[in-house]
């Protein structure tokens, strides 16, 4: 009891630091992208204080970090204290919390990978690089914690007391609760596919089978990950923040840490949902011929399994950052229209697509004469190619929404168009 | 302004093509441009090591200077043009009856507002002898805002200082004849 609560304690150690460090030090590389794609440098200066050492500019985050600290803490007089303290908090502590459940790795080795008699007994079970293992529910307890996000916002904006942050707090709101439902059915998909709401035998089934379930479900990997973006707040879908035209919406009114908590918090979304898309459809910390796909494994393949698993999500965060400097923000409209007119309606076909699959699939794949996941694999583009063109030719995105001068088909009547 | 003004005119979006509503392709140029930028040369100036270069000095508008001619005296006649067309009133001239022969006026005091100019270049447009002229120095800065108030001693020495970088402009730019010359 006492060694499990004490690798409990490590893993949580661990995890807290190397998620702080690479939120802190991920903000680095976003400045960096952000200066590389508009012909800048970005940051090179900061280095080792006092001396002339640059070090390309490591130094930055911790001056950063330095900054949000010694900055003023101003609590405007007009806000409801406690709810105004209690908002940034929830929103960090939940979005921490998410990564209870989340695998940052395989296993360790059975026994540390030492002779039986050297390590105490409790260790001759392989560790599971997760805070806690055997979590039943554990795709659903990220779904809760990540809706707790929602509250966070709300209320800020509500504690505020100003009613520009409500409205952006209610927009947030609004926002965060549409793209749960295809991040849901984005979701669903795979559990259903799988069997299982634990990541860690998401994970190992798709290691074993050798198929992601990028390949084999693309349907449901597309409406997650525009889900991913939404529910993260990244641009093209960040309209709670949206720094140039809406001034940030509910955390206005935020200074000093309380407001890099919410920085940081959003931060930690956008890592969620590029571990969600790692663990769900790409494979976690599987890579064909390098890791394997047993729970037994040896010193390096565990810690090869450790650096996939980091590199791909790595690389998903860098994708994430090469948007935002791509795609440009959709307006409140089309953010809605996308979620309730496309990304439900595909989330559904994928849903339902799955579910048939689960059942007749093996009888389908006898009669196209592939193996089962080849013929899955077949069945998923074909309906995303088909859904996709009939999606997009009876949902064209609108970019216009002028008031009308007369009457236009599908617009109002002239009368009715009010004129400011 | 009403959306039926008949002088407004209505211009309609170009439709989008399939390639267009798919979404897909446009999104995967949009992102071809970002990694472009992302490897292409960096534009940035380093700049206490690295200094920027005006690419034409002749037409960059930096800090003022004021011109001296052959014998080494100011240019300037203190004719006012230039504090009349300076549109923020920075150009302060005092004049005095010249002591040279071949004018009648030269300012006794020539002061600028480095800190309410806006570095339009009026002043060098309006000067008809070519006396005030703006370098590409940029770098200018000081400790108080008396400071900051250039008399006629330092610009000249402005001059003095960017003489030989930056040769006078009139002859370059518009071969206007100095004063004395015959065409």
């Amino acid at each position: 009891m006492l060694l499990f609560t004490i690798i409990a304690m490590i893993k949580i150690a661990l995890l807290l630091a190397g998620l702080m460090g690479a939120a802190a030090y991920l903000v680095l590389v976003e400045r960096w992208i952000a200066a590389w794609v508009q012909d800048r440098l970005g940051p090179n200066r900061v280095g080792i204080p006092l001396t002339k050492i640059r070090i390309f500019g490591l130094g930055q985050p911790i001056a950063d970090g330095m900054k949000f600290i010694f900055k003023e803490e101003f609590t405007p007089g007009h806000v409801d204290k406690f709810l105004y303290f209690l908002a940034p908090v929830t929103i960090f502590s939940a979005a921490i919390a998410v990564f209870a459940v989340v695998p940052f790795g395989s296993v360790l080795p059975a026994n540390l990978g030492l002779p039986a008699d050297w390590v105490p007994e409790g260790l001759a079970e392989p560790i599971r690089l997760v805070v806690a293992p055997g979590i039943d529910v554990g795709i659903l307890y990220v779904g809760a914690m990540g809706g707790i996000a929602v509250y966070g916002m709300l209320l800020g904006g509500w504690a505020s007391n100003n009613k520009y942050s409500l409205l952006g707090g209610i927009r947030s709101a609004a926002q965060l609760i549409s793209y749960e439902i295809p991040l849901g059915l984005g979701i669903l998909g795979v559990v259903l596919a799988t069997g299982s709401l634990r990541l860690d035998v998401i994970i190992a089934q798709q290691a074993q089978t050798g198929f992601w379930n990028v390949v084999l479900q693309p349907l449901g990997f597309l409406v997650l990950f525009v889900a991913g973006f939404a529910e993260s707040g990244r641009l093209p879908f960040d309209l709670p923040e949206a720094e140039q035209e809406l001034v940030h919406g509910f955390h206005t009114e935020y200074s000093g840490m309380k407001l890099m908590m919410y920085l940081v918090s959003e931060f930690i979304h956008m890592f969620i949902a590029s571990f969600l898309l790692v663990i769900l459809f790409f494979g976690g910390w599987h890579l064909w011929g390098l890791t394997g796909s047993g729970d037994v494994v040896s010193w390096p393949i565990a810690i090869v399994r450790v650096a996939v698993l980091l590199g791909k999500v790595l690389a998903t965060i860098l994708f994430f950052m090469m948007a935002r400097w791509t795609w440009a923000r959709f307006r409140f409209d089309q953010l809605m229209a996308l979620a309730w007119k496309v990304m439900l309606p595909l989330g559904l076909v994928n849903l339902v697509v799955v579910a048939t699959w689960v059942e007749y699939g093996h009888r389908l794949a006898a009669l196209l004469g592939l193996p089962e996941p080849a013929a899955m694999a077949v069945c998923g583009w074909g309906v995303l190619v088909v859904s996709w063109l009939v999606v997009t030719l009876a949902v064209p995105a609108t970019s216009d929404n002028r008031p009308r001068r007369g009457p236009v088909a599908g617009g109002l009547p002239a009368e009715e168009i009010e004129v400011g | 302004m009403k959306p039926d003004d008949e002088n407004v005119r209505w211009i309609e979006e170009p439709k989008l093509g399939l390639s267009g509503k798919t979404y897909l392709p446009l999104a995967f140029e949009g992102l071809t441009t970002t990694i472009r930028h992302l490897l292409s040369r960096k534009l940035t100036v380093q700049f206490p090591e690295e200094r920027y270069e005006a690419p034409d000095p002749l037409i960059y508008r930096g800090v003022h200077r004021l011109n001296r001619d052959e014998q080494g005296r100011v240019k300037c006649v203190a004719c006012f043009l230039c504090a009349t067309a300076c549109p923020v009133h920075c150009i302060d001239i005092v004049a005095a009856e010249s002591p040279w022969p071949d004018r009648e006026k030269y300012p006794e005091s020539f002061t600028i507002d480095e800190l309410r100019c806006i570095f339009c270049g009026m002043c060098e447009e309006a000067c008809p002898v070519d006396a005030i002229e703006l370098t590409s120095l940029f770098d200018l800065s000081g400790k108080s805002r008396e400071e900051m108030v250039f008399d006629k001693a330092k610009l000249l020495s402005v001059y003095d200082q960017t003489e030989d970088s930056e040769p006078m402009k009139s002859a370059q730019l518009s071969q206007t004849p100095r004063p004395g010359e015959t065409e």
